[in-house]
Order: C-alpha cells, then sequence, then structure tokens
C-alpha cells in the first residue's frame, strides 16, 4: 500500500458509494480465466531497503567520477555540471508537471522552454528551434522527414556522410525504413577516415532531398562547411548539419555557413552521462520550414490581463490534431533536460561556455601533441576539437584492455565501424580531465611494450 | 496604421533570461587551464559572436525558482488528467537515480565495468515481462510513441519476414489515442477506423468486415480512452488473428491492469509501456518519458538492437556476465544508446521493487476505486455517455442543456479551485468531453473536494455562466490568445543579425 492514502474505512465507504461489496468485483469484465494472476515478482522492498540496494547495484558500475579516468565520449561527454542545474531541476514544480496544454498554469514550463528555443536558436545561429526531441540521432532522422516532406517525394535520396556517428546513421536507418527514401553515402567506396568533403560531394543530385554531415565530424574534426553547403544547395537540395553544442561556443555557426537544419545532441549542455539518457535532441532550422518542422513549439503572446505569456503553437501540425497525416508521432520533448540545458546555458553564460569550450580545446590538443610523440603513436593534423584519432601500434581493443587495468577508460574503438581503422582509437578529452590525467595516459602508452 | 493596442508592450511578469542580462556578469567560473597553451584554431574557423546572457548565479536561481511558482504540479495539487497516469512521484526515486554509480557511466564503457546498470536493466526486462505477459521486452524506446513506432516497425517486419508483403491497413478503433494513426502514417500505412458500439466496445460487426489479409494488424488501447475494458477483448484478438493480423496493445492504460490480468496472456503480440505514466516515473513538464516495448515468442526476432542479456552464464559462487545481444531479424537501432536508463529505468526499477506483487496489484484496485468513486459523485450532475463500472478513468460530458458553458470553460473554471483541469476534447467521440483519471495516490477528501468543485461549476453554468466563461478568476495568468501566437509565431526572443521580421 505505499503511496496509496485510502484507509480500510474509507475504502469500504467508497466502496458502497460505488454500489459493490469489493475491490475485485470492479473487474468483472476481464475474462475470468486471465483474471488475477499470481505475479511472479520479488516481495517489495521498504525505503531503506531500496536505497541500500540500488547503492549497491551502483556500486557494482566503474564511474568516471570515483573509480576511472575517461577518456571516452563518442557521442556523450564527461562535462562539469554546475550545482545549480539540478537544484532547479529538482523543484517538484517542475519535474512534477505535465505538458503545458494548460498555459495559465503552466508558464514556468512554457517560459522555460521558450528561453531554451532560444538559447539554441542563438547557439546555432539559426532562426527557429522547436522544444526538442529524444536525442541527436532521432533529431537527425526527423530532419530526413522535414526534407522528404518538403520536396513531396519528389526527391527521394539522402546522402549521409560516413563520418557521421555510427549510432546516429543507425537511427535513421532504422526511422527511413519504411520510408521509401534510399540512404547512399555509407556504402559508396566512402567508409574509411580519408574521404573527401569532394567525393561526399559528388553523390549528391537532383535526386537528393537532404544531405547530412556532422560538426566537428565523429572523428573530431572541423571543417568549414560553407563552399559543401553552397554547392549542395546549388544542386537543389537541403542540408542538416548534425552540431556538437561545446564546439558552437568557438566555432562558426552551422547558421554562417548556410545549413537548412542543424541538429544535434544536448547532453554536453548540464546533463549528466547516466549510461546514455535520457538525453536531449535539438532541433533549429530557417523560419520557411517552420511548418515542416516535427515537435513542439512555443510561441510567445499576451493573457487577456494583457501580460506577456507563452503557449505551445501551431500544434495543428502535431499528432493529436492531424492523426494519421502527421509528418512524426512525437508527441514529448524532452522539457525537463530544455530546462537542464537553458539553466546550463545561462548559468554559464557566454563567458563561462567559451571558457569550457576552451579548456576542452587546449586539453584535448595537448594530449594530442604529447601522444604524438610516444613512439609508434600518430595523430592527424586536422583541426579539431575534444575529440581526435589516435593510430596505435597494436589493435584498439587490446590498447584499451591494459589501459583500462591502469584504471583508465580508454577511447571509442574505432574498428568496430570502420575496418580500416582496427588500429584507432577515438580521444575524447573535456575540462573534467586534468593535465595529471592526460600524463598518465601518456605515462601508461609510453611504458608498455607490444608485441 | 498601427493599432493602439498592439502597440502597447504587454506587461512584463517575468523577465527572459535575455531580458535579465548584464555585460560582464559571470555565473559560474571555470578553472584557468592547466596545461601548456596551445595554438589557437585558424581564425577563419571561429565564429565572431556568442550572443548568450550574461547573469550571475543568484539571478538564475531566483529567475527558474520564480518560473517554477508559475507551475501546477503533482507535488501542488490533484491532477485529474486522463489517459496520463498523473500519479505522485516517489522522492526516494529522486535520490537513487541520481547515485554517482548511475550518473557518471558512460554508455560505450566495457560491459565489465558497467555490470551493476546492466543488472538492473536485465532485471526490469524480466519484471515488465512477467507484469504484462509477453517473452521479451525492449527498454530502448524512449516515449511511449517512440514505443508504438517500434512495435509497428516489428509487425511490419514480422509479416514481411513471411513473404507477406501486401498487409498495409492498420486497425485504429474511434477511441484511440492520435500518436497511434500518426505512427501508422509515418509508415506509409493505412488506417481503417473501427467505430465503438453503444458500450464502448469495438464494434465487433465492423471489425469483422474490415478483417481481410490485407491487415498488418490493430492497435488496442485498453481499457480504452472511455475508461472500459473491452468485453469482448477475446473475440477482438480472435478476429485480428484469424486474419492473420497482429494485436498491438497501447499500454498508456496499463496503470489500471497491474496484477489484475496480463496482456500478453490475452493474445496481445506486442505492447509499449509507459514508465513515466504507470511506474511514476515523473513526467518532467511534458518529457523524457520512457516506452519500452513487450514482445511475444514470435516477434522476439524483430526487437530493436541492442538488449540486454546473459553473455556468459554463472554459477553457484559468480553471478551471469550481463552484456548486450542483438536479436536474429532486429529492426534496427530506435534511439543512440540504451533507452532512458537514468531519469527512466532507475526509478522505475525501484518503484516496482517497492511495490512487489501485492502492492501492484493494490495500485491497480485502488486506481479503479477511485475513478469509479468520482464517477459515482459526479453521475447525477455530468452526464456519463458510457454509463457501467469503468476502469481506471471516465469520460463525463462538459455541457448543460440550456447552457452555452463548454468543457473548455469547466476546466478554466476548476483552476479557480486549484484543481488541475482534466484532460479535455478527448477521446473524439464525446462531445465536450472530460476524461478524469484520478490515479490511486489521491485521498477520499481530495477526491470529494474536486467532485463538489465540479457540482459546484455545474451551477454557476447555469446560474452564473459569465463567471465560469471568463475563468480562471485567481490565476496570476489568465486566457492566452492562442490565435495571436499563431499568426505572430514569436517563437525566440533573440533574432539573428539581419533577421527580417516581415
Amino acid at each position: 500500500m505505499t503511496y496509496i492514502p485510502i484507509s480500510p474505512h474509507e475504502r469500504d465507504e467508497m466502496l458502497a458509494t460505488v454500489g459493490v461489496q469489493s475491490l475485485d468485483e470492479l473487474f468483472d469484465a476481464i475474462p475470468a480465466k486471465q483474471r488475477f494472476p499470481k505475479l511472479n515478482l520479488p516481495p517489495a522492498w521498504t525505503e531503506m531497503e531500496a536505497l541500500e540496494e540500488l547503492s549497491n547495484i551502483a556500486n557494482a558500475n566503474e564511474n568516471a567520477r570515483g573509480d576511472l579516468i575517461s577518456f571516452l565520449g563518442a557521442g556523450m561527454y564527461h562535462h562539469y555540471i554546475p550545482s545549480v542545474v539540478d537544484h532547479m531541476l529538482r523543484r517538484g514544480e517542475f519535474y512534477t508537471a505535465y505538458t503545458p496544454y494548460q498555459p495559465e498554469i503552466s508558464q514556468g514550463t512554457l517560459q522555460a522552454i521558450f528561453e531554451y528555443q532560444s538559447l539554441m536558436a542563438a547557439l546555432t545561429g539559426m532562426d527557429v528551434s522547436n522544444a526538442s526531441h529524444y536525442d541527436g540521432a532521432t533529431a537527425a532522422a526527423e530532419a530526413v522527414t522535414l526534407a522528404h516532406v518538403q520536396f513531396r517525394g519528389k526527391r527521394n535520396r539522402v546522402v549521409l556522410s560516413p563520418a557521421i556517428h555510427p549510432q546516429y546513421r543507425q537511427v535513421i536507418r532504422t526511422y527511413t525504413q519504411a520510408m521509401g527514401v534510399e540512404i547512399v553515402g555509407e556504402n559508396d567506396g566512402l567508409s574509411d577516415v580519408r574521404f573527401s568533403a569532394e567525393d561526399l560531394q559528388a553523390l549528391v543530385s537532383e535526386e537528393t532531398c537532404l544531405v547530412i554531415v556532422q560538426y566537428p565530424d565523429f572523428f573530431g574534426r572541423v571543417y568549414d562547411y560553407k563552399k559543401f553547403i553552397d554547392d549542395a544547395h546549388a544542386k537543389g537540395a537541403l542540408v542538416c548539419v548534425i552540431a556538437n553544442p561545446t564546439a558552437l561556443a568557438l566555432f562558426k555557426t552551422p547558421g554562417e555557413m548556410g545549413a537548412d537544419i542543424v541538429v544535434g545532441d544536448g547532453q554536453p549542455l548540464g546533463i549528466p552521462m547516466w549510461f546514455g539518457g535520457p538525453s536531449i535532441g535539438f532541433f533549429t532550422t530557417r523560419k520557411q520550414y517552420i511548418h515542416k518542422m516535427a515537435g513542439r513549439l512555443v510561441g510567445e503572446t499576451v493573457d487577456n490581463k494583457g501580460q506577456r505569456g507563452y503557449v505551445l503553437t501551431l500544434t495543428a501540425r502535431e499528432q493529436h490534431i492531424k492523426r494519421e497525416r502527421a509528418t512524426s508521432n512525437i508527441c514529448t520533448n524532452q522539457s525537463l533536460l530544455a530546462l537542464a540545458s537553458a539553466v546550463y546555458l545561462s548559468v554559464l553564460g557566454k563567458a563561462g561556455l567559451k571558457q569550457v569550450a576552451n579548456l576542452c580545446y587546449q586539453k584535448a590538443h595537448y594530449a594530442a601533441n604529447e601522444l604524438n610523440k610516444v613512439k609508434g603513436y600518430g595523430v592527424s593534423r586536422d583541426v579539431f576539437f575534444h575529440e581526435f584519432v589516435l593510430e596505435c601500434p597494436q589493435s584498439a581493443s587490446e590498447i584499451n584492455a591494459h589501459l583500462l587495468e591502469h584504471g583508465i577508460l580508454g577511447g571509442y574503438d574505432l574498428g568496430q565501424d570502420y575496418p580500416a581503422l582496427k588500429n584507432h582509437l577515438l580521444i575524447a578529452v573535456t575540462e573534467m580531465n586534468s593535465k595529471e590525467e592526460i600524463d598518465a595516459l601518456v605515462s601508461v602508452l609510453s611504458e608498455v611494450k607490444y608485441g | 496604421m498601427v493599432n493602439a493596442l498592439e502597440a502597447t508592450s504587454p506587461k512584463v511578469v517575468e523577465p527572459t533570461v535575455f531580458d535579465l542580462s548584464s555585460p560582464g556578469r559571470v555565473g559560474v567560473q571555470m578553472p584557468a587551464p592547466d596545461v601548456p597553451a596551445m595554438e589557437a584554431p585558424p581564425s577563419h574557423l571561429l565564429r565572431s559572436e556568442l550572443p548568450l546572457p550574461e547573469l550571475a548565479e543568484a539571478d538564475v536561481v531566483r529567475h527558474y525558482t520564480r518560473l517554477s511558482s508559475f507551475n501546477y504540479s503533482v507535488d501542488g495539487g490533484f491532477y485529474p488528467l486522463g489517459s496520463c497516469t498523473m500519479k505522485y512521484n516517489p522522492k526516494i526515486n529522486e535520490d537513487v537515480c541520481r547515485l554517482p554509480g548511475f550518473l557518471f557511466t558512460h554508455p560505450l564503457q566495457p560491459i565489465e565495468t558497467a555490470q551493476g546498470n546492466l543488472a538492473l536493466m536485465y532485471q526490469l526486462q524480466e519484471w515488465l515481462k512477467e507484469i504484462a505477459g509477453f517473452a521479451g521486452v525492449t527498454l530502448q524506446p524512449a516515449a511511449g510513441a517512440q514505443g508504438e513506432f517500434t512495435g509497428i516497425l516489428m509487425m511490419r517486419a514480422y509479416h514481411k519476414s513471411r513473404g507477406d508483403d501486401k498487409r498495409v491497413k492498420m486497425l485504429i478503433p474511434d477511441a484511440a489515442h492520435g500518436t497511434n494513426p500518426a505512427s501508422v502514417g509515418m509508415m506509409g500505412m493505412t488506417v481503417v477506423t473501427i467505430p465503438s458500439d453503444s458500450r464502448g466496445n469495438v464494434d465487433l460487426n465492423a471489425l469483422e468486415a474490415a478483417c481481410d489479409d490485407t491487415v498488418v494488424g490493430m492497435m488496442l488501447t485498453n481499457p480504452n480512452t472511455l475508461g472500459m475494458f473491452d468485453e469482448n477483448v477475446e473475440k477482438v484478438i480472435s478476429l485480428v488473428h484469424g486474419c492473420g493480423g497482429l494485436m498491438y496493445g497501447d499500454g498508456a492504460n496499463l496503470n489500471a491492469l497491474l496484477g489484475i490480468v496480463r496482456p500478453g496472456d490475452v493474445g496481445f503480440d506486442v505492447m509499449h509501456f509507459n514508465l513515466h505514466k504507470t511506474f511514476a516515473v515523473p513526467h518532467g513538464g511534458g518529457g523524457p518519458g520512457s516506452g519500452p516495448v513487450g514482445a511475444a515468442e514470435h516477434l522476439l526476432d524483430f526487437l530493436p538492437d541492442p538488449l540486454v542479456g546473459i553473455v556468459e552464464e554463472g554459477d553457484d559462487e559468480t553471478p551471469p556476465l550481463y552484456g548486450f545481444i542483438t536479436p536474429a531479424k532486429t529492426i534496427g537501432r530506435m534511439k543512440t544508446f540504451h533507452g532512458h536508463f537514468g531519469g527512466g529505468l532507475v526509478r522505475a526499477f525501484a518503484y516496482i521493487a517497492m511495490q512487489g506483487p501485492d502492492g501492484l496489484k493494490d495500485i491497480a484496485q485502488y486506481a479503479v476505486l477511485n475513478a469509479n468513486y468520482l464517477q459515482a459523485k459526479l453521475r447525477d450532475t455530468y452526464k456519463i455517455p458510457y454509463d457501467r463500472i469503468c476502469m481506471h478513468e471516465f469520460v463525463a460530458e462538459g455541457r448543460f442543456e440550456g447552457s452555452d458553458v463548454r468543457a473548455l470553460d469547466i476546466s478554466k473554471r476548476l483552476m479557480d479551485y486549484n484543481f488541475h483541469p482534466p484532460t479535455n476534447y478527448f477521446p473524439l467521440i464525446v462531445p465536450e468531453a472530460l476524461m478524469i483519471e484520478p490515479t490511486e495516490t489521491e485521498n477520499k477528501d481530495t477526491l470529494d473536494a474536486f467532485a463538489d468543485a465540479m457540482i459546484k461549476i455545474a451551477e454557476e453554468a447555469k446560474t452564473a455562466p459569465e463567471v465560469v466563461k471568463s475563468a480562471p478568476h485567481t490565476t496570476r495568468f489568465g486566457r492566452m490568445d492562442e490565435v495571436k501566437a499563431a499568426r505572430e509565431l514569436v517563437l525566440c526572443c533573440w533574432l539573428p543579425e539581419g533577421y527580417d521580421l516581415s
């Protein structure tokens, strides 16, 4: 009876009001032979037991704060989250509220989302942002839907850069498997880190509705996509850029480069790694595509007292109105995490976010320079942010196993997705990595004797 | 000509973070680099301006605390929102999901270093299978709508794997949630709407007429959005199975069935759970949710990639090694990584563990008792179009003879009595619908007070209709101009340079 506040006496009164004798009698409509199954579940824990048991479960993990020095990124990053973020998230007024369908009593959530939309538009250099998607990958998949609808199904090809996060590409394939679009770019001789923008551009044609590239790409490399985007536009295609939001504190925005859609994962903006989720997918675009964009939107208005207020707007695009004619079935956003991102960006602000990005840049380059000096290891000379590809003298999995023995969580083993890169690690460095940690990584890799 | 009204700026109750910004203010100071200075990135790659606000920490705390005070919430009051299961969210779950061992684990770290997380996920899969009667469960879907999408992709893949390519029709009752047809629309399938009969059940004649060898399956919410358990569910399922279709269960209303009946036992082939409804994961102001999907034996191979499984059996001394496995004919990956682990799965795990089998049954029984109690208290005042024992929710008509007060007005007036309105104008088959779901976590006093307010409003609709139609009167914000919002589309308080306002 945990959390059920009805006494036996009250229960009996209520049953009498309903006109039944027992609780079981309320379920006569259920097929008798399947009614009241005996569930094979363990007996209930008390709150004290739950805390104890869940602490044991949590402690059975090794984590990047207590046990491991982490150089693992690949789409999920260990950043510092200012204390104030979780204090705001833990206000029951925010986290126990529903979707703000009743604006008179939901202005807190609505204004927070409006601010989130504004902050994301500012960060990406685009006109508008929606209220968010599940994660970066599903936001990218929704970009495909937008482009497909934009051309009314007349352009059925999507060009994916092979340097997009492998899981994003998998999700896009899942989402589009019944849409009648063809995906090119992965299996066209480009499945290697050495492909060029020209190689990718060669795949763009009059059939292409959307080209998707990543910025910085999965290997951490920073390109100016301006010319690439201009060329794709010349063929009539739309371009979506998957961006890392922390990088956008330093680098030219996809908006400046001419992107039509910018998506990405907002996890670096104040959301813990939490074994991968929940996170938040941001989606920003040009104003001419607002009506084709999926997801919730908050707009400014006034109330009948002349006060500025906010409402969910353009809801006629959404599933509960349009039903099967809606282009997406999405009916939530990641509201609470939009709030987290808004608080994070507000409290770090212009100076703080630049400091975070600069720390990531400086430390990652220090790590790359030092590792490049170690015999047998090599780092490419591309401009990179956050992450870089480290060529190793033997298989990445063996290197990682060795690092783990020294309490170091190594980089992402690129051989898993790129067969040509089986001796390559993707190393991520953030502001959480001290110089000592980086030196420890360099030293463990220097001292080991291979083969 | 400038309209005088439009020229007046609206009164700002709470400025935005951009309004509050003052150049030079700093919130959180980051440390100076502890590594030697590196060469700066090439200047042609840098952005010129970063138009973010500048605030002190206290500015930010005051701002968002004030914003929070503008919200109605479960912590603050009764939220009888039909089909949303706005139950109380236990506080211990907030603590356990933030244990450092959960917060700071990376989704791609070696499985040997994440056995706690994987064991929890494995156990939760097992529990959900047991609770709903399925052979397999994926925890990956991010929300109920994504769970539906997952389930329909699996149904499609099942038929395709059997070379059964002509199935394009999905049967959906007229009482269904809007996500059902929208999910089908994403797949290029056709929706065939099946009407409800006078008792709120699926109309069997219409169903039988629609069943043929082009049917993918049927999506059924049971209990349905009228709060009715379909009395002919076995017949419905046998008709659909009889024509080779599959049964999809929308688990939105599972709260009524815990320990009462297992959808898998009745014959559902695939179903999504809403951990944010049934298992007390907080709604967060509209997400994140969590929408695991359960599947019967014949659909296991199609589940999303990956599932959590045992990759090395244990023995008396060693626990098993948990890891990831890929189903043989998987539909693919629905999102990055492993689902809404921290925010959804850990909280739901803690909730189920603290209920046990008896506690789960109590939840359903009291959720149903509370709904029937409210229905009984309101029956004489509000028309209940499908009036029989309901499950966890019921639908009343928000209209009265000789009055132009509507469901929307009643909803707004409830705010003056400090209640959140019920779901209104849904399901579409009831005029002026008010869909009321009290959940099991409300006490009798609250239910009585809510019933009293509803009865009072019904009186007001006759004696003082203007008071109801202009409500709410006591809230900080009044009714919003939604037309203005949609026409002007101000979606951002910051405008890019050179932005054309026209």
